[in-house]
């Protein structure tokens, strides 16, 4: 019983950071229709950032609060400078996804020209051996600090979109976006706005996770498929869906890690993608698809 | 763009007298290709021509029939494996490349079947999770993969005094030859159409008498039939395998071919096979920008050209037979 919360408890913590990448890129496909392949590969950039921030002896909060604008900054540029030429083109849904898939490889061969294959340990305020004991569990200062910050920034992202006035564009925008331009909103400037927010969660996520791996240019790439299996599972188009699909997918993960074997962890996700997708098509928390011919 | 007339004319392969003249002109020259260029551009040519049959068949799937798909990989390592073991059991290579073949499209109807429910995004995902599924069940396998050392796969010996590079050359032109033929039958065949009437709107394909479930069914096992056969002859041509060769990345090369060669078309896929092999070849005397490079070409040429390599071809074709007209 004590195992099986001590499991619980580890995976609450990795699956709050699947569902910081879930967000973001469920963000992304609700207000775009885009799958954003380049959501790890931007992540990468801003922890690279963030390391090279680091080991010239910048402070900790400064160097994590420029990485996560210097990823904004990134998919707002992608977003300005490829995806509204490319729209303007008539590019379809299909070449959308190929170019997010182009700047992912762009961005991963830069993160290796610049960053180099060698693994580096990233130094973090947090330590994963500073174990704090919550009667019959053990939790390491990092999971616990992951745990409070990504629900805490969940929150404030929820606060962002529910209660703003940037928030109601944004829901404007991706509930129908011709509507929303003849209302008046500034809907280029709100999706890239979405953009940027969502690279910036992606981009914490990744710093939160650097301190556990080792990083590398590869190093977001299973996260980020994880979150993808998670907002699959919340369903792709519901925020609270992201942040459900990325705790359950967590626990999921852990208790089966603990419980039947090691090997069987990874895969355990994309199983959970398939099952989900047959039973369920729009995820746990996902609106029912509506089709007219 | 051309005005037919009869049922016969929709089936034909090849409607104008000129057409035939400069296609079958290509054919003898790609046929001719070993005597003229020199053993590396062979070489070359032999992945391409591997590459181009999975990329067909993908397109078939992507372009033709409209089902994204993410799972490429996992039939590349279906169809290497079993072609790899069946190899080592010393059955003889035809029979093991159809086995390849038979097997991945076993699967491709399996994994076909979340495509009856999902669409668009979603079925993307769920073949992405089956790929990678696949790529980590190999991975962890030893009995399945080989183990730590990899499987080596006996190579086939060259006859009638022809060079290795040659042979190999011949050997997956023939084979790719074949396939290109069987695409373009399909395509202009009731199967073909059916696909298409699939992509362009299901539902009423299936109001005019469509069987969505079979067609869809078809169209998977079609494509990873192809993937298979690619899996198999890539495992033949290299003579080794090991799980890292069916990585997602690989899913995302074929499927960038797809999209960069030009959604059905196949030609296009030819083209988009040629893309992915050379383009990183051609840089590849600046090792560490060679993903950046990729990237890059994948950028632009989608920017300027959203229909791809086999739009832009398209489109030349016209100004020149309509030259100097427009």
């Amino acid at each position: 019983m004590d195992q099986l919360l001590q499991y619980t408890v580890s995976g609450l913590a990795t699956g709050s950071i699947y569902s910081l990448v879930a967000i973001g890129l469920v963000v992304i496909y609700r207000s775009t229709r885009i799958l954003n392949f380049a959501h790890g590969d931007i992540a990468t950039v801003g922890t690279f950032i963030a390391f090279a921030l680091l080991v010239r002896q910048i402070p900790f909060t400064v160097s994590a609060i420029l990485a996560v604008a210097g990823g904004a900054i990134l998919a707002m540029v992608f977003y300005f400078v490829i995806l509204v030429p490319a729209q303007r083109r008539d590019a379809t849904q299909l070449g959308q996804i190929i170019l997010t898939l182009g700047l992912g490889l762009v961005l991963q061969g830069a993160v290796l020209y610049f960053g180099g294959t060698e693994p580096h340990s990233f130094p973090f305020p947090l330590s994963e051996f500073t174990l704090y004991q919550l009667g019959p569990m053990s939790l390491s200062q990092l999971s616990l600090g992951t745990l409070v910050i990504s629900l805490l920034v969940s929150f404030l992202f929820y606060l962002l979109v529910q209660k703003t006035k940037i928030g109601l564009a944004m829901r404007a925008t991706s509930e129908n976006l011709p509507a929303a331009q003849t209302l008046g909103i500034p809907t280029r400037r709100v999706l890239a706005f979405s953009w940027g927010l969502a690279a910036g969660l992606g981009v914490l996520a990744g710093l939160f996770l650097a301190p556990a791996l080792l990083i590398d240019p590869f190093f977001m790439l299973e996260p980020f498929l994880k979150g993808f299996a998670a907002a699959i599972l919340g369903g792709l188009n519901s925020l609270p869906g992201a942040i459900v699909g990325g705790l359950i997918l967590g626990v999921a993960e852990a208790l089966a890690g603990g419980f039947l074997s090691i090997a069987f962890k990874n895969t355990l996700a994309f199983i959970i993608i398939i099952v989900v997708l047959l039973v369920r098509p729009e995820g746990l928390l996902g609106e029912e698809f509506k089709e007219r011919v | 763009m051309d005005l037919i007339e009869s049922y016969r004319e929709e089936l034909q392969l090849i409607r104008k007298p000129w057409t035939r003249v400069w296609v079958s002109g290509i054919v003898i020259a790609l046929a001719m290709l070993p005597w003229w260029a020199p053993e590396h551009i062979a070489y070359l040519a032999t992945i391409i021509c591997i590459y181009a049959i999975g990329i067909q068949g993908q397109n078939l799937l992507i372009g033709y029939t409209g089902q994204i798909s993410f799972g490429q990989a996992g039939f590349l390592a279906i169809g290497a494996y079993t072609f790899g073991h069946l190899s080592r059991m010393a059955i003889p290579w035809p029979v093991a490349l159809l086995c390849a073949g038979f097997v991945a499209s076993l699967f491709g109807v399996i994994v076909g079947f979340p495509s009856l429910r999902l669409k668009g995004p979603y079925l993307a995902i769920a073949t992405m999770g089956f790929g990678i599924a696949v790529y980590q069940t190999f991975a962890n396998s030893e009995l399945l993969s080989g183990g730590r050392m990899g499987l080596t796969i006996a190579k086939l010996e060259p006859f009638g005094g022809l060079s290795k590079v040659t042979f190999n050359y011949y050997f997956n032109f023939i084979i790719t030859f074949i396939f290109t033929i069987l695409s373009y039958n399909i395509i202009s065949s009731y199967m073909g159409r059916a696909f298409i009437a699939i992509r362009d709107n299901d539902i009423a394909a299936e109001v005019i008498g469509v069987n969505l479930t079979n067609y869809k069914l078809l169209s998977f096992a079609i494509s990873s039939f192809y993937t298979g056969i690619q899996g198999a002859l890539y495992a033949q041509f290299l003579g080794f395998l090991e799980p890292n060769m069916f990585t997602f990345m690989e899913s995302i090369t074929i499927f960038v071919a797809v999209i960069i060669g030009g959604l059905a078309s196949v030609e296009g896929s030819i083209m988009g096979a040629a893309f992915v092999i050379l383009v990183p070849h051609a840089f590849s005397s600046f090792k560490e920008m060679v993903p950046v490079v990729f990237g890059a070409t994948i950028l632009i040429v989608l920017i300027f050209e959203p229909m791809g390599l086999a739009g832009r071809w398209l489109k030349t074709r016209l100004y020149l037979r309509n030259w100097p007209f427009r």
